[in-house]
């Protein structure tokens, strides 16, 4: 068995081999091929600014993104131990965070953790129908913005929707509370009316989550799906209309698939920070709510199990990943296609 | 050409589209005026500014409004350089591993904030656990390189955008004057970028500024201004909130009109 100071060399050892391993191959290969070696990157930026170059790009990827998934991922195999333990005997690799997360703990008498289970498969299903409602929501401003408006209207518009996208998650959410509380806008106008005889539970309802998040993630789509819509030549669009084809047609069969790998993106994003929403869920979950992120927190912070919740933020990664993947496969692309 | 009715419908529609997107933020400012103990916009007992006096008197937010605003600084000044050497790379890299390399640098963007924040606290504090110090275990330091995570990628897509639109030619012409590479770097590519260096740094501290995701794990027992404000609404809240938001759309709108205002003036000095 690794022990878990091993493990930590490995970690670290890992992306340098790796990326030692990438280069050594692609000279290798440009030598069989007979091509000349590149010109050197000191060679063409200079010792000062090359160091400079190299440095920050390691601490980027290697100190703030490699690094760091590794040893979450290293964590989540791991036991909670006391304090003074970590890294003893008894820090030995273990599946037992993951099992927990199936089947519950040793000691329950059920099959299955289903609370957990049902919050990730709910999490994930009503990120999707967040996306595609906002897909449709966006597509016509997006179009319009990109194919349609003139220059001066295109700043205004873009103008217009920065301002909201600076306010921040938990304002977002807040504005949410405000109109559907008990005592919030909404049902005092609808009592005020007389349409309903006493206040509704909107929040209870996840009607105010669902709401929130839309919203939350309404600016994050109709960037990406400006510019995939902007990069379509407009002679295309007037081709088509030339050849006599009714709008839905345009649209359904010239522009989006034109557009199809930017539209990708703003999906695989808008899916993924829905799926790691914290703020709404926590502000406007009612009891019932369960989004998948509140439990993940609870981990660290109201169970104190930290190696659980790495587990948790592990899985939740894995299954946000299979989705995008499977999506992405469904279209014909790859996850770096949709990372432009 | 389009007929009357089209027309008239996509301004229907764009007016709807825009009155969705701001009608819940006017109605979250409502209640910052209302003297109602309570947030609420209606019945609408009469007007104040109390709470913008108690907003500036609330030490919890003053507090963490300062650690905001230094962290917001710290990640400018880590983001901005990590994403201009990004965008570089980026270019000069071999073409066969450039698909990856840029999949590694904007996955940070596409991975849920609570797990890069996760990730960055679990590295730290088996990093620091294993160097026998804790200094370094640090809210702030941990918030800055966790949000530099994903802020950099930011930059760098800013950067390779303005990147794209550089003349080789401007280089070439140096180097045949004798221009060292270094000199090259700060006389003729940095003046180059400026305008998306000052973008860079806006959209850097904007948003360090409005994260909570990350923060809310990285910071660990301190504080920032949007973790304050998460626990004050969480808990039942006060019109303060409200206010605080007025305070900072205003600040917002007034940065991006700015913003815009610096960007045409640039291109009508430059010509472009």
């Amino acid at each position: 068995m690794i022990s878990v100071v091993t493990g930590h060399r490995l970690l670290v050892a890992v992306p340098f081999v790796l990326v030692a391993l990438i280069w050594g191959w692609l000279t290798l290969e440009r030598r069989i091929a007979g091509l000349p070696p590149r010109r050197g990157f000191f060679k063409r930026n200079g010792w000062p600014v090359g160091i400079y170059l190299i440095l920050a790009v390691a601490l980027w990827l290697l100190g703030m993104v490699v690094l760091p998934q590794l040893f979450m991922v290293e964590l989540s195999f791991r036991p909670k131990l006391p304090f003074n333990q970590i890294g003893g005997p008894r820090d030995v690799y273990t599946l037992e965070n993951y099992r927990y997360f199936l089947f519950g703990s040793p000691t329950s008498s059920v099959n299955w953790n289903a609370v957990h289970l049902r919050a990730l498969a709910t999490t994930i299903l009503s990120s999707l129908f967040i996306t595609g409602f906002n897909l449709l929501l966006c597509y016509p401003i997006a179009f319009y913005m990109a194919q349609v408006a003139t220059r001066a209207r295109l700043r205004l518009l873009l103008l217009m929707l920065i301002a909201p996208y600076w306010v921040n998650e938990i304002l977002r959410a807040f504005a949410f509370r405000v109109i559907f509380a008990s005592a919030g806008l909404l049902n005092t106008m609808l009592l005020g009316v007389g349409l309903i005889a006493e206040p509704v539970d909107f929040i209870g309802r996840d009607i105010a989550l669902f709401s929130g998040l839309i919203y939350a993630y309404t600016l994050l789509m109709v960037f990406p799906l400006y510019n995939a819509l902007d990069n379509v030549e407009a002679a295309q669009i007037e081709a088509a209309r030339d050849l006599g084809a009714p709008w839905w047609h345009i649209h359904l069969f010239v522009v989006v698939p034109a557009a199809k790998a930017g539209i990708a993106s703003g999906c695989t994003l808008v899916f993924m920070l829905a799926t790691g929403a914290l703020a709404a869920p926590l502000v406007l979950g009612g009891p019932s709510a369960m989004w998948f992120t509140p439990i993940v927190y609870d981990r660290f912070y109201q169970v104190f199990n930290w190696p659980q919740g790495a587990a948790y933020a592990f899985v939740l990664l894995v299954a946000c990943l299979i989705i995008v993947v499977a999506g992405l496969r469904l279209l014909r692309l790859n996850l770096s296609d949709a990372a432009r | 050409m389009m007929t009357q009715l089209t027309r008239g419908m996509v301004s229907a529609y764009i007016l709807m589209f825009f009155a969705y997107l701001f009608l819940p933020l006017a109605i979250m400012a409502i209640p910052a005026f209302n003297t109602s103990p309570y947030p609420r916009v209606w019945p609408f007992d009469g007007v104040t500014l109390d709470w913008f006096v108690r907003l500036g008197n609330d030490e919890a937010m003053l507090y963490g409004l300062r650690n905001s605003l230094w962290i917001g600084a710290l990640v400018v000044l880590v983001s901005v350089p990590v994403g201009l050497a990004g965008a570089v790379v980026l270019q000069q890299i071999d073409s066969r591993i450039r698909p990856l390399f840029h999949l590694a640098t904007i996955a940070p963007v596409l991975v849920p904030g609570v797990i890069i924040g996760i990730s960055t606290v679990i590295y730290w504090r088996e990093l620091t656990l294993s160097a026998g110090t804790r200094t370094l275990y640090n809210g702030v330091f941990l918030t800055v390189m966790g949000q530099s995570s994903f802020i950099s990628a930011y930059c760098m897509l800013l950067f390779t955008a303005r990147l794209q639109r550089f003349d080789r030619a401007q280089e070439e012409a140096a180097f045949d004057l004798g221009a060292s590479q270094t000199q090259v770097f700060f006389g003729i590519l940095l003046p180059f970028m400026r305008p998306a260096i000052l973008s860079a740094a806006v959209l850097a501290f904007l948003s360090s500024f409005e994260n909570y995701n990350t923060t809310t794990f990285a910071i660990l027992a301190d504080r920032t201004l949007t973790t304050v404000l998460a626990g004050q609404v969480r808990q039942g809240t006060t019109p303060a909130v409200s206010a605080l938001a007025v305070v900072i759309i205003l600040i917002t709108v007034i940065f991006s009109v700015l913003l815009e205002w610096i960007s045409r003036w640039w291109a009508s000095r430059t010509g472009a």
